[in-house]
């Protein structure tokens, strides 16, 4: 058991329906797959970051790690656990050891209790109420760094950086192993975010959480995971170390991304990789590899010819001309 | 010790929220005037024993017909009942039924709108072509049609009021649980492992609950002409018990020569109407957030 990770995802499938019974009876297609054969492994006390455009189904897919969205195929194992099609009641004792935090640091907080109660509010759902509950929102707000009396204030009454804190708290309440963030910086200021992700770093390393990112934000990654998957279109692109991502990234999704993340460094030369055309949609995907109606390096056999997903020094990714992967690839992107 | 946390917003904090709600109620001069309505009439059919001494439904033939007069503040009727009497205690009646069948009516309302809309596609498709359905039939037809199955009581009545109602509740409570379904918060609370009922009732429940305590207390007044015109068609409640619309049908058929009958089934029913939809149009405006307080 001990040598089993502690979150492993394999081909990992999420489909919504859309459309209705008009569009179903006019042989339109009415399923989209928002994710689309994914799978990760985290290991205990690892933090991986999934990274990608808007509507790349890095929500979805950690909302079908979380058990909120069910998965259509593949399996999620947690603790060597098969999760999908996991009964309702055997949920339950799983929903101590994982814990999801969501985008809105104020929308995801229950309006009408205050932080105390909202706090609270785990130990009430597992029948822990033997503890001294006023004790232990004592010591959660203690933890998140955030002033006693804010126990009885409301949602509307906090800031968002206040908001995200009572969030973080309420993940760590139980103690779990995984903790699931949903963008956990979006919506706050720059300030604010370093304190959010630096409080999220010190949490990991005090309670050993395994942590799984959700954002946007390439700094965010850079700050906190020590493995990065790109999304693009429901499925990774490239996943690897972060590190070595940074440094050298080998999908051209990854580069072009890398390259749009601002660096607040005035002399820095911007080698920007500019995408054309737009994101295509789930209903149509393209043929061969699904990048290539955006990808800068694209050859005739990306258009035809779906690439396999193949390792490559310490990242797997699916490309037919990986970057960064030998002194001729170099070349290539410095001819462009 | 966990619902003692759960459920703490401090009662110091509610009380000073009602004494301010109060108070912006009585600075507008409908809502003063509305209040000072309600107030009085709830007060004087709570206390129509204190208020006068005469029994509501003993005949008294000698004094048939007697106009107003320090001994029958409002006159008798053709039984010779005094009518002051009979106006307080269908007070009570018309009051009991408007309070019993709109708290009915919510509480149904509120059940079925959480299923509907917290609840699975299908069965939300079928409570709402049922809503649809009894909302389709005009309130008069459906109490003809149990009051023909049932017989004349103030049971059919207050059925006849739920059932008019439950719909209008019913939906609005749906439509605002369908957008908090996939709200964050609560899918924080499913994602903590939160059963359904605690979901509904802490999560939802205190959210959606706002707009239709004023509807319904809006609805008040409707339910009491709901009653009194049920009476005076003879279809509610059952002589010799008082009811406005009954002393109204009473004073319908002797108006040439004892208006008062009338102006006494008439009057409260006016003022009790008039009471309450001010009263309920004046909280509307104060918990309307759209509307800017005139400080």
């Amino acid at each position: 058991m001990t040598t089993e990770p502690l979150l492993s995802v394999s081909d990992l499938r999420v489909r919504f329906r859309i459309g209705g019974m008009m569009s179903a009876l006019a042989g339109r297609r009415t399923e989209i797959e928002a994710v689309s054969g994914v799978g990760f492994t985290l290991e205990r006390g690892q933090t991986l970051a999934l990274v990608g455009e808007s509507g790349s189904g890095k929500t979805t897919l950690a909302r079908a790690v979380d058990g909120l969205q069910p998965a259509a195929g593949g399996s999620i194992r947690f603790e060597g656990r098969e999760l999908r099609d996991l009964p309702k009641k055997d949920w339950k004792p799983l929903r101590r050891k994982m814990s999801m935090m969501f985008q809105d640091p104020v929308g995801s907080l229950s309006p009408r209790l205050s932080v105390r109660s909202l706090l609270a509010e785990p130990f009430a759902i597992h029948g822990l109420s033997g503890r001294s509950l006023d004790a232990e929102v004592e010591r959660l707000l203690a933890l998140v760094g955030l002033p006693r009396d804010f126990a009885d204030r409301y949602p509307h009454q906090l800031s968002g950086g206040q908001a995200r804190r009572v969030g973080v708290a309420r993940a760590v309440a139980l103690d779990p192993e995984l903790i699931i963030a949903d963008e956990p910086t979006a919506g706050l200021d720059v300030s604010i975010q370093g304190e959010v992700l630096n409080l999220l770093n010190d949490l990991r390393d005090r309670m050993g959480l395994s942590m799984l990112i959700i954002t946007h934000n390439l700094h965010v990654v850079r700050q906190i995971a020590d493995r990065m998957a790109v999304m693009y279109l429901g499925r990774f692109v490239e996943e690897g170390e972060t590190e070595a991502i940074f440094r050298a990234p080998h999908h051209p999704y990854t580069a072009a991304l890398l390259s749009a993340n601002p660096e607040p460094d005035p002399d820095k030369v911007h080698n920007r990789i500019a995408l054309p055309a737009e994101v295509p949609s789930l209903l149509d995907r393209p043929s061969g590899c699904e990048f290539h109606t955006r990808c800068p390096f694209a050859q005739d056999i990306c258009r035809t010819q779906a690439p396999t997903p193949s390792a490559l020094g310490s990242s797997r990714l699916t490309c037919h001309f990986p970057l960064n992967a030998g002194p001729s690839a170099v070349e290539a992107i410095a001819a462009s | 010790m966990s619902e003692q946390v759960l459920i703490d917003r401090p009662s110091r904090q509610r009380v000073a929220k009602i004494g301010r709600v109060l108070r912006r109620i009585l600075r507008e001069p409908l809502g003063a005037f509305g209040l000072t309505l309600v107030v009085i009439v709830v007060l004087s059919a709570v206390f129509a024993d204190v208020l006068t001494s005469y029994s509501p439904t003993k005949l008294a033939p000698a004094e048939r017909f007697a106009p107003a007069s320090l001994q029958h503040l409002l006159g008798t009727d053709h039984l010779g009942r005094d009518l002051f009497s009979r106006v307080l205690h269908g007070g009570r009646i018309a009051l009991a039924i408007a309070l019993g069948a709109t708290g009915l009516s919510l509480i149904g309302g509120i059940v079925l709108g959480l299923i509907a809309g917290y609840g699975p596609r299908w069965l939300d498709n079928l409570m709402l072509l049922l809503f649809d359905a009894i909302k389709s039939f005009p309130t008069v037809m459906l109490a003809l049609t149990l009051v023909t199955l049932t017989g004349p009581s103030l049971l059919a009545v207050l059925i006849v009021v739920v059932l008019v109602n439950v719909p209008g509740y019913a939906r609005i409570i749906r439509t605002q649980t369908l957008v908090l379904k996939s709200a964050e918060h609560v899918m924080a609370a499913r994602s903590m492992g939160a059963s359904t009922a605690r979901i509904l009732t802490i999560h939802i429940l205190p959210n959606v609950i706002g707009p239709i305590l004023i509807l319904a207390s809006m609805d008040i007044p409707v339910v009491v002409a709901i009653e009194a015109g049920l009476s005076f068609l003879g279809l509610g409640v059952r002589p010799p018990l008082p009811s406005w619309g009954a002393i109204l049908n009473d004073g319908f058929v002797n108006i040439r020569d004892s208006y008062w009958i009338v102006v006494a089934g008439g009057l409260p029913i006016i003022l009790t109407t008039l009471g309450f939809t001010f009263l309920g149009e004046t909280l509307r405006d104060v918990f309307d957030p759209r509307l800017k307080r005139r400080e």
